[in-house]
């Protein structure tokens, strides 16, 4: 007999928390070695507090590891250290040696062979060197169009590279994560998440973000319809000044590649209001996405997330 | 004001500043699949809902524009939106499955777009094995192409319950109503053989936009609702399964030495802190102690929640075992039949040992037997040794260790599982497990044990219990009615017998006394008599279930074990009712006047009286019987029930 006033409703955001701590313990048990790609935004705030919720009481069983270009913004470094002292993980930061060797830079590079270089290389370096064979991501398929075709389990080759004409059929929620020596998965559990619903969650679970979401004046450099964020080395082109504008960061990514937006939102739920009538897609303040013909799906071929 | 989109040919309609419609977070979700050939329009769909339910943005549609001019497409095409892939856009092909998402303020929705190239079947049925919903899209100026037929097969082996044919391209046809009837007629036909429970045909022309969000005014013969108003409203809340708990262990939480939990998420049923549950395969028993996620221990925890249960003793459990309630367990088996969809460019190898992964659980297994294959097309079946890329099949597997499992039909989440290559690690097939008649227990304790005869084989004609009960309409199934004597166990009985022929579903009632004068007259009333009374009854029982019929069983059955026993023999489709009357109302109603001889002294071992009864402790269903019920009242309860347990299909 079912007590009447026992519920069993799940609405769409306990579905999509319920599903990613199941991915996340999926891999726990199958892996030999996972490890997280912490990025500092606000994606990666959510991944960490669902990978808690996976495995509480315990501690997070894997350490975070963060692809450091040198080029992020100092807020990021500073809630980085933060945010991973306070839930006592373990933190790997990780410095591509051949990039940083060149000097790598957007500004001389191309975005291209800069991307190459500090976060392609310097992951595969990283993966290769700490013997990984699962590495979690926060990316979403509705971000853009070649992530909307990934599996949550994408398997790589040993050079760590994506083949997606030949992805392994993903059925149900049964994951197949067995690789041989040297393959390895990268797995998404925001897979079937959009930004809203990481705003609508962050808002639900009061998780903590870098500040540079909130809107404030920000000196900015107004180059036609971006902001370019004005920090110390931000390269001006003759005549322009920076100046006070009201903005935020919809997205997070280097500071010479990432650009901000007009925006009044200072509380999530004033970004939540803004993002639910916004007209552009999230990632077009990230350079990277639009520098070639099929941008992201061939980063990702090459080993990117 | 909401933004009008009057035709493809007008891009960016929407400048105005209506707020985007997105629901608030306590809103469902429905995961839909689409299928259908080449051609059909699934992308021009696809998009056509995103855009009306504004969920492309802007600089998403400007390059998609830009993409259309590039690739010298007519128009717009929304395929250079949806098709991911380079090779994709290049050919002009979608190749693997992507997922769009959109809301509208009732309902969140996940859409897999999937391939709908021959070649890429398997793409479309990774889409498919998470999908609440078909969408079958049909080209209403070529008609039904075997590629629909091939999806439409796949979706319905994969237990996707609904379909909507979309007939779409209505514009090409001159929204003549004679195209869209043919199609209708044409795949209702060939759907019969398929396990669709509700499929709806809506004319449209995706291109123009005629019923896919509004109803269009070109087709007024057309009397149903527009597509998007439909996927809104479908109700999907019943598929849930709140009886059977099932719980894969999936990962063992072990932080310190005072903490060990079984991860997991609660695939059917609810589990409760307190619960007696049962360790499947090894059968050990104990009681759930907590429930602990985060956020804080639960009472209880349901479908598909995600959490950690500690129990009372330490026993040993580990990923790939499965908590159940003792009495409700699956079919533990080594040697299982399943309907397969074969993934590989390599083929079925039946001497190759592949890892089969069914929930957490994975073991090693080999194809002893393939049983034959389906012709997608017609649907009929054919001889064959193996299984090629795409091809569909039964197959018969023997596992390297026992599989604690339900059938498919009656649970995706145990009933599901791949195939994966040993060497190169790649899925290789899609699996769903059958009932099997001949399951045999591993519980030989009980009523289930091993005849006592040798040499005694058991013969399968191909007529299979679901083929009689599909003949019948009705899923076969046992009520068990338990309570003392003088309840009402057996005027409910025979009303409710009554009542389910009125329905059409074809019923019979075994009932206590009337057993005990013909197949159990040898038997008395003491506790080991009453056992066997019990064991024959349920045989019986499962039987007529074989035969396809609605079983009402009406006995006393005072021993919760006989009970236990009946459920293992019966199976699945066993549901204990509790007639529940006190023993002073039974006593005042005393219809054969039993009672009083007992109190005489006149029977021996009368339960009540003078025998215990055990009331069941979790019964699926209790029917208060006492002076203040009504006949009606009790006979319609347990028409609800079942119809809640689907017994018409």
């Amino acid at each position: 007999m079912i007590p009447a006033t026992e519920t069993y409703e799940m609405n769409h955001l306990d579905q999509l928390e319920a599903e990613a701590i199941y991915i996340f313990r999926e891999v726990m048990a199958q892996a030999r070695k996972p490890v997280m790609l912490y990025s500092v935004g606000k994606d990666s705030s959510v991944l960490v507090h669902l990978a808690r919720k996976a495995f509480a009481p315990a501690k997070l069983p894997f350490p975070l590891l963060h692809i450091d270009t040198g080029f992020k913004f100092p807020e990021m470094y500073e809630f980085r250290d933060k945010f991973v002292k306070e839930i006592g993980a373990e933190l790997i930061v990780h410095q591509g040696e051949e990039g940083f060797k060149v000097k790598a830079n957007p500004w001389d590079l191309g975005t291209v062979a800069c991307c190459g270089l500090l976060k392609t290389g310097a992951l595969l370096e990283s993966l290769k060197q700490g013997g990984y064979d699962a590495a979690f991501g926060g990316a979403r398929r509705d971000e853009e169009k070649s992530r909307a075709k990934e599996r949550v389990f994408s398997f790589r080759d040993t050079n760590g590279q994506w083949d997606p004409q030949a992805q392994r059929p993903e059925l149900w929620d049964l994951y197949n994560g067995h690789v041989r020596k040297d393959e390895s998965i990268r797995v998404f559990p925001l897979s079937n998440w959009t930004e809203m619903d990481i705003w609508n969650y962050i808002d639900r679970e009061s998780i903590p973000i870098v500040p540079m979401y909130y809107a404030e004046q920000r000196d900015m450099v107004v180059r036609g319809d971006q902001l370019i964020p004005f920090y110390p080395g931000t390269r001006l082109l003759p005549n322009e000044v920076p100046e006070k504008v009201m903005s935020r960061f919809r997205t997070l990514g280097c500071s010479p590649c990432t650009g901000a937006v007009h925006s009044n939102a200072t509380t999530v739920k004033e970004i939540i209001q803004e993002v639910s009538t916004a007209r552009q897609s999230e990632r077009i303040t990230r350079i990277i996405d639009h520098d070639q013909e099929g941008s992201m799906e061939q980063k990702k071929r090459e080993g990117y997330f | 004001m909401k933004a009008t989109f009057k035709d493809i040919e007008h891009p960016m309609a929407h400048e105005d500043a209506t707020p985007t419609v997105r629901p608030n977070e306590q809103h469902d979700l429905l995961r839909i699949s689409t299928a259908g050939s080449v051609d059909d329009g699934k992308s021009t769909l696809i998009g056509r809902l995103l855009h009306e339910c504004k969920s492309i943005y802007d600089d998403h549609y400007k390059s998609m524009i830009n993409d259309s001019k590039k690739w010298n497409r007519d128009g717009m095409d929304y395929a250079l939106l949806l098709d991911g892939l380079k090779a994709e856009r290049e050919q002009g092909i979608t190749i693997d499955v992507a997922y769009r998402f959109f809301s509208t303020p009732n309902r969140h929705f996940i859409v897999a777009d999937t391939p709908g190239h021959e070649q890429y079947t398997r793409n479309m049925a990774t889409g498919a094995s998470t999908a609440d919903l078909a969408i079958i899209l049909v080209d209403a100026s070529k008609g039904l192409l075997p590629q629909s037929r091939l999806h439409a097969s796949i979706a319905s082996l994969l237990g996707i319950k609904r379909a909507v044919v979309a007939v779409n391209k209505m514009d090409l046809v001159g929204y003549k109503q004679k195209y869209f009837r043919d199609i209708e007629q044409s795949f209702r036909s060939f759907a019969e053989k398929l396990n669709f429970t509700d499929v709806r045909f809506i004319p449209m022309s995706a291109l123009k936009g005629d019923n896919v969000v509004k109803k269009s005014k070109a087709m007024p013969w057309y009397e149903g609702t527009a597509l998007l108003p439909y996927l809104e409203s479908l109700y999907i809340g019943s598929d849930r399964n709140l009886i059977d708990l099932r719980f894969p262990v999936q990962y063992v939480n072990r932080p310190t030495a005072d903490f060990r939990g079984y991860c997991g998420t609660v695939e059917s049923g609810v589990i409760r802190r307190g619960d007696a549950i049962m360790v499947l395969p090894s059968g050990k028993e104990t009681k759930v102690k907590s429930l602990v996620t985060m956020d804080g221990e639960l009472d209880y925890a349901y479908p598909h929640q995600a959490i950690t249960v500690c129990l009372e003793d330490e026993i040993d459990i580990s990923r790939g075992n499965i908590l159940v309630h003792p009495g409700n367990v699956p079919k533990i088996d080594r040697q299982v039949e399943a309907n397969v969809v074969w993934m590989s460019e390599e083929p079925l190898d039946i001497t190759k040992k592949y890892l089969l992964r069914q929930n957490t659980n994975e073991v090693r297994a080999v194809v002893s037997n393939v049983k034959y294959q389906i012709d997608t097309n017609t649907l009929h079946r054919k001889e064959s040794d193996t299984l090629q890329l795409n091809q569909v099949g039964q197959l018969s597997i023997e596992c390297f260790k026992p599989l604690a499992y339900d059938a498919y039909e009656q649970n995706r989440k145990t009933g599901a599982f791949i195939l994966i290559d040993p060497v190169t690690y790649n899925t290789v097939a899609a699996g769903m497990l059958l009932d099997k008649q001949n399951a045999t227990s591993l519980f030989s304790d009980d009523g289930t044990q091993e005849p006592v005869a040798n040499n005694i084989y058991r013969y399968n004609g191909a007529v299979t219990s679901s083929d009689r009960q599909g003949a019948l309409g009705q899923k076969a199934s046992c009520l068990w009615l338990t309570g003392l004597s003088g309840a009402g166990k057996s005027t409910v009985a025979y009303a409710l017998e009554e009542e389910l022929l009125r329905q059409h579903v074809h019923p019979y009632v075994l009932d206590g006394d009337n057993v005990r004068h013909g197949l159990n007259r040898d038997l008395g009333f003491s506790p080991e008599e009453r056992r066997e009374n019990i064991r024959r009854v349920a045989e019986t029982a499962r039987l007529m279930m074989d035969a396809g019929l609605v079983v009402i069983c009406s006995f006393i059955s005072p021993f919760k074990e006989d009970r236990e026993m009946a459920r293992k023999i019966i199976g699945d489709r066993f549901f204990e009712v509790h007639v529940d009357a006190s023993l002073e109302t039974c006593e005042s109603r005393d219809p054969k006047g039993l009672y009083q001889k007992a109190r005489n002294g006149e029977i021996a071992n009368f339960t009540g009286v003078s025998a215990p009864y055990e009331a069941p402790s979790n019964p699926d269903l209790v029917l208060n019987n006492d002076r203040d019920a009504t006949l009606d009242g009790a006979v319609s309860r347990l028409m609800d029930f079942l119809k809640q347990h689907k017994i018409q299909v």
